[in-house]
This record gives C-alpha cells, structure tokens and sequence, in this order.
C-alpha cells in the first residue's frame, strides 16, 4: 500500500497509470523537498551540513511503494528520500531541518539523525551501516513478533565495506531475518570513487553469503519497484534476506560543501538524462498514455504544495530549552 | 615576523614535514589522500609524498585502526584518520585493547606508535552524532596519550610531537578552530611541543581557569568580560588530556586559591572529574573554591537555540564566575 499522503487525483486515470503518475509525484515530492533544504541552507535556515538525495528519488519511492504499516525502515544521513518514502510528514521533516519545535524531532535531530516511529521509520543513521545493523535487528523483532513484518535498510555501496556490512549479513543469513537490504549504488563513497576502495564485484558479496541478489536500474522507479515487490515478498515468506543494487547517481555534490569536482567529464550530464523524473515522464506518456498536461498538474500541484510549506516551517517557532524538557532517562514502563 | 597560520595549514604542514622526515610515516584515512579531507586539513600530501606513504582506505574504521596498529609494531608510525571523533567507537578496539596494550604486554618488546587525528566538538550544528568529545571515552586507557590543541602554532608543534612520539596518541582537532589563523610564531614558536605540558595563556590573581582546544577561546574570551568587572582570569591550556599535567594547574592554583575546570562534554564522568581530584589530592589547602562548568547529561542536541543553551560557551562561563565569585572577590 502507498505510505505517502494522497494524491491530487489527475481523476480520468485508474489502475496502473494512476499508480505511475503517484510514484512520479512522490519522487517529485522528495526532489522539491531537497531543493527546498538546498535553498533554505543558501539563506541559514538549515544548519550544519545536509545530504541531498537528488537523482537519486527512484529508490526510496520504489521500494517503500511495496511497503505497509507492519514494515520497518532504516535509512541513513542522505535520508530525506528514505524518510518522505516512509511516509513521514513534509512539513514535520522541513521543520526538523530548519530546527524547529515543530520538526519530527522537536529539533533536537537535524538533517542526519531523523527518527519516526509512528511512520515506521525507526532512523536515520549518520554512522555508516547503522541503517543496516538498525535493520537487522528491526527484523529480529518483526520475526519474533510474528505478524509477517520486513524491514529495510538503505544504504550506499561505500557501506559495503564497512564492518557492519559483513557481520549484518552473515548474522541475518544465520538467522534468516525478513530484512531487505537496499544498496543505493551512486558510484562514490563522500569524494572518492567505489572502485578505488572496493575490491571485487558489490553484488559478489551477498551472494556468497547466499542472498538472493538483484541489480536493477535505480533511474527506474517501476524496475526498482519490481525487485523491492519480489523481495520484500520472499522475505515476508520466511526465505530469509534479500539484497537489492540500485544503480543510481547523485546529481549534486556529496554534502552541502562539497562542489563535486571528482566526477568524471560527462558523467554528470549522462546520469542527468536518465534523471527519474524524466524517466517517469517519459514511461507515463509511453507505456500508460499519461499526458503532458496531466504531468504537468502534478508539477503545480506540487509546487504550490512547497510554497506552503516552506511558508509554514519558517513561521514555526524555534524550541526554548525549557519547554523542551529533555529528560536524560525514560521513565521505565515495566 | 607575523606570519598568520590557519589551523587546518599547520595540522597539513606538521604531516607534509614529518612524512619528509621520517620514511616510516605514512599517512591513511578515508577522502584523506586524492581529496585532501572532508576538512581540507591534508591537501597535497598526497601528490608531495606518492601513493605508498598517503593513501584512501575504504570506509572500515575497523580495519584502519586495527592495521595501523599491526603496522607500527612492525616499524612503521602510521598516522590516520577517523574523520569525526563521533566515529571513534568504531576504531575503539585498535586503540583501547590493541596498540595501547602492546608496549605493557610484550614486556617492552616493541611500542605501538600510532596518531590518531580526529576531529571532534560541537557547535556546528551537527547534531548528536557529528558533534561529541571522545576525550572521557578515552580518559581511563593506560599507555594511550590525548592531545587537543587550540592554536595554530601549537596544533602544528603538537602533532609533530605525536608524531615523533613512540606511544598510541589521539590527536583531537576541534571542528570549530580549522579555519582558525593566528602568528605561526606564536608562544616563541616551537618546533615540537612537548606533549604533557600545559601553558598559561592569561594570567590572573582571582580564578585559574583550567581548559583544552576550543574552550580556551571561550575562556579568554570571558576574562575579557570579566576584568571589566574587576575579576581577573587566569587561564590554562592543557594541551594535553592524558597525561595530564597537574602541577602546573597546582601552580596557577597557589596563586588564585580558585579553580574552574571547563569541559565541552557531559558533567558526569568527564576528564574534569578527573582534575578536580588530581588538584584536589594535591593542593587541597590551596583552593578555596573549585567546581566544573560543562554540559548537560544529553546528547548534544540539533536546534541552534538548544545547541547554543547546551554549550558552555563564553556567556555560560561570565554568569557561572559571577554567580561564584562575584561577591567574593573586591
Ligand atoms: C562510521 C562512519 N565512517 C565515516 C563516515 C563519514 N561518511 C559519511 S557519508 C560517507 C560516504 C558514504 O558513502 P556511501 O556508503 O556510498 O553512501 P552515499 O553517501 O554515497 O549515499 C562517509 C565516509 C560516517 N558517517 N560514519
């Protein structure tokens, strides 16, 4: 079931083009949302630094289209898309990032750290591979709790690498957890390129733990959420973890102060034609006769939806020390 | 001549002349070689001194502690880096149960001489994760050294000292001073530090003021507010974390009877628990009032307004002297 809020119905659509022309403006929602952090950064509303996810909007809209409430997400601090594909409030996240007492975590998280229970978001992680291991053990529980729960942990192939990476998945292959591992393949790890610290083949790597392994085009949100809808059912069924490679690329630098000069010539703007959203666009007028016009709706639609937002998060008060009342212990219920 | 340094220069010229100096330095780190690091502290070692001294790793704290380790106790003096202080959990067991051991262990055989420069400290607005002073993590491990400069000249001058050094160091730079610039000849301008040694950078007769890195720039800065009220600071640079050097915060206490430890980390369990007691145990007649000022129990929160609040930073410490002293002192 569809985890964000609804659509404007462009209402002569039904069945399949409908569905296209939503996941076409959730990924518009995350790409609008990103500019809007981008923009708010420029004018020192945002703080300290931010991880856009622009480009990159396929993932995290595919597979959380094949989620539903049982479901657990795990995204990292590039983890804007990873939370608004959860399903967590635009207006809440935005007022997260610009600090406020209304934000999904009263302020007090940011950019890297946005946590949202209530959407099944159980975090963002800023350390690399915290997605994971959060992941796996959000599948221990979901397995143990018996009611045919998955998570998913999001993460970048410079992850791979990490320690977490290895032990997660052996442990989770032990133990078959219903967790589906999603390695967002954007070619660099911060400034450096994945094939100077990673040796051998990515999708090598589960495999030979026995995951069930698939690369799909991360440009593509209907081919991302085919692989997302095949694994995360597997998993649902007792076949234990999944691993999934999305082949994507990140159309801006790696965090705010980062202009992006290791990239190759030309690179850019060959990922750029491919850019989801284009794609999208491009799938819905073909494959589903979905036209301009009706697309372009949505643009508006979506457009006008930010500037409300916007508006709305820089009215929202910033949170006093003493109405946030933080409390260094949880009071034990049990 | 008043040459200005920046900080993040000096941490880059101390490695660019002891990789010249010494061919069993080599410098690791993950975006630290072809990129320079995502703090711009080590641009064009890499280029200067060639792939096999000054190289990218993966992203595998891990694995660049441990081999660090493995590697300075087969002579080499590896140099790495754990890009934010916040991800030193992860190289915890290279540090703590590894290179720190060794030299005990192996009955003085071979020591382990790693740096392991780390930035650190908040007020960024990094949040809860990219934020935190490791310094108490690493308070309580025998045979580890912690250093954390405040200046330019002496980030250079102590680095070159870990460097030199035969002992495990953690080398913390404080985030918010990299693009710090002061005279590279400042303090007379050493060449290698000693690491250990504290300095008094202000004097004064009423409260000796005893801090590391980016709070003596919160200290000095509050002195200045204070003297205007007839209070007068005396402020103390550890420079060092461990070992700490007691008698010379012993001896700016025999002159002001009052000590204030500032610590950018949580109260409970920090290092200046730690010299409180050591000055205490020591100099207990001395001191007429002696009390630490860091932050809450709580994770460094995100928000300005709470992260500013949550801060001991220069007003925190004009209200906490004036609360204190304020009467007391004429
Ligand atoms: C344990 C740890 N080490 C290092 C970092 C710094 N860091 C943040 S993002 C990043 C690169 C991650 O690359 P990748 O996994 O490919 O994900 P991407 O950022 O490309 O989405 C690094 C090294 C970190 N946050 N945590």
């Amino acid at each position: 079931m569809a985890r964000a809020s609804e659509a404007p119905a462009a209402s002569e659509l039904s069945g399949p083009a409908q569905h296209g022309l939503e996941l076409y403006r959730r990924m518009l929602v995350v790409r609008r949302f990103e500019e809007a952090v981008q923009a708010l950064f420029q004018r020192g509303e945002v703080h300290g630094t931010t991880h856009l996810y622009i480009g990159e909007e396929a993932g995290a809209i595919g597979v959380c289209d094949v989620l539903d409430e049982r479901d657990k997400v795990a995204g990292t601090y590039r983890g804007h898309g990873h939370s608004l594909g959860a399903g967590v409030d635009p207006q809440a996240l935005l007022d997260e990032m610009l600090g406020r007492e209304t934000g999904v975590c009263g302020g007090r998280a940011g950019s890297m750290n946005v946590i949202d229970q209530a959407h099944g978001l159980i975090g963002s992680f800023g350390i690399i591979g915290g997605s994971i291991s959060a992941a796996t053990g959000a599948a221990l529980a979901l397995q143990r709790q018996g009611r045919g729960g998955v998570a998913v942990a999001f993460f970048g192939e410079g992850t791979t690498n990490h320690g977490y990476f290895h032990e997660c998945l052996n442990f989770a292959a032990v133990l078959r957890l219903p967790v589906v591992f999603v390695c967002e393949n954007n070619r660099y790890g911060e400034f450096t390129p994945f094939e100077d610290v990673t040796a051998g083949d990515i999708a090598a790597r589960p495999q030979a733990l026995g995951l069930p392994t698939e690369t799909v085009d991360g440009m593509d949100v209907w081919a991302v959420r085919e692989a997302a809808a095949a694994a995360v059912a597997r998993a649902r069924d007792g076949e234990g973890p999944q691993f999934i490679q999305s082949m994507t690329y990140r159309f801006v630098g790696h965090s705010r102060s980062d202009p992006a000069k290791y990239r190759k010539p030309g690179e850019l703007e060959e990922w750029k034609a491919r850019d989801p959203l284009k794609v999208a666009r491009e799938r819905l007028a073909e494959a589903f006769g979905v036209s301009g016009d009706v697309v372009d709706g949505v643009d508006a639609a979506v457009a006008e939806q930010f500037e409300r937002i916007v508006a709305q998060s820089l009215a929202a008060p910033y949170p006093t020390p003493e109405r946030d009342g933080a409390r260094e212990f949880a009071p034990s219920t049990s | 001549m008043a040459d200005k340094l920046e900080f993040r220069r000096a941490i880059r010229d101390a490695l660019d002349e002891e990789l010249a100096r010494d061919d069993r330095v080599v410098f690791f780190g993950e975006d630290v070689a072809k990129p320079g690091g995502v703090f711009a502290a080590t641009p064009g070692l890499y280029d200067a001194h060639g792939e096999a001294r000054v190289f990218d790793t993966p992203i595998s704290e891990l694995a660049i502690t441990g081999a660090a380790f493995g590697a300075a106790v087969c002579g080499l003096r590896p140099v790495i880096e754990i890009m934010f202080a916040d991800f030193l959990p992860l190289a915890m067991d290279g540090m703590v149960n590894q290179a720190a051991k060794y030299w005990y262990l192996s009955n003085e055989q071979a020591p382990a001489p790693i740096v392991v420069r780390s930035a650190f400290g908040a007020g960024g607005r990094f949040g809860a994760i990219h934020s935190q002073s490791p310094v108490a993590w690493f308070q309580n491990v025998p045979g580890l050294k912690i250093v954390a400069p405040s200046t330019p000249a002496d980030a250079k001058a102590l680095l070159k000292a870990a460097i030199r050094d035969d002992n495990p160091v953690l080398f913390l730079e404080h985030k918010r001073l990299y693009s710090l610039k002061r005279d590279a000849g400042e303090h007379g301008g050493e060449e290698v530090a000693t690491i250990g040694e504290a300095r008094v950078v202000r004097s004064g007769a009423d409260l000796t003021v005893a801090t590391v890195a980016a709070s003596v720039h919160h200290a000095l800065a509050a002195a200045e507010t204070l003297a205007a009220d007839g209070i007068e600071l005396e402020v103390v640079d550890l420079r060092t974390l461990r070992p700490l050097d007691v008698p010379a915060v012993v001896a700016s206490v025999t002159k002001t009877n009052r000590l204030l430890v500032l610590e950018e980390g949580p109260l409970t369990g920090g290092w200046a628990g730690e010299l409180v007691a050591r000055v205490g145990e020591e100099a207990l007649g001395e001191l007429d009032d002696v009390w630490r000022l860091a932050t809450d129990d709580l994770p460094t929160p995100y928000s300005p307004p709470l992260e500013d609040d949550f801060l001991p930073g220069v007003e925190a410490i004009v209200a906490a002297v004036r609360a204190r002293l304020g009467a007391r002192v004429a």
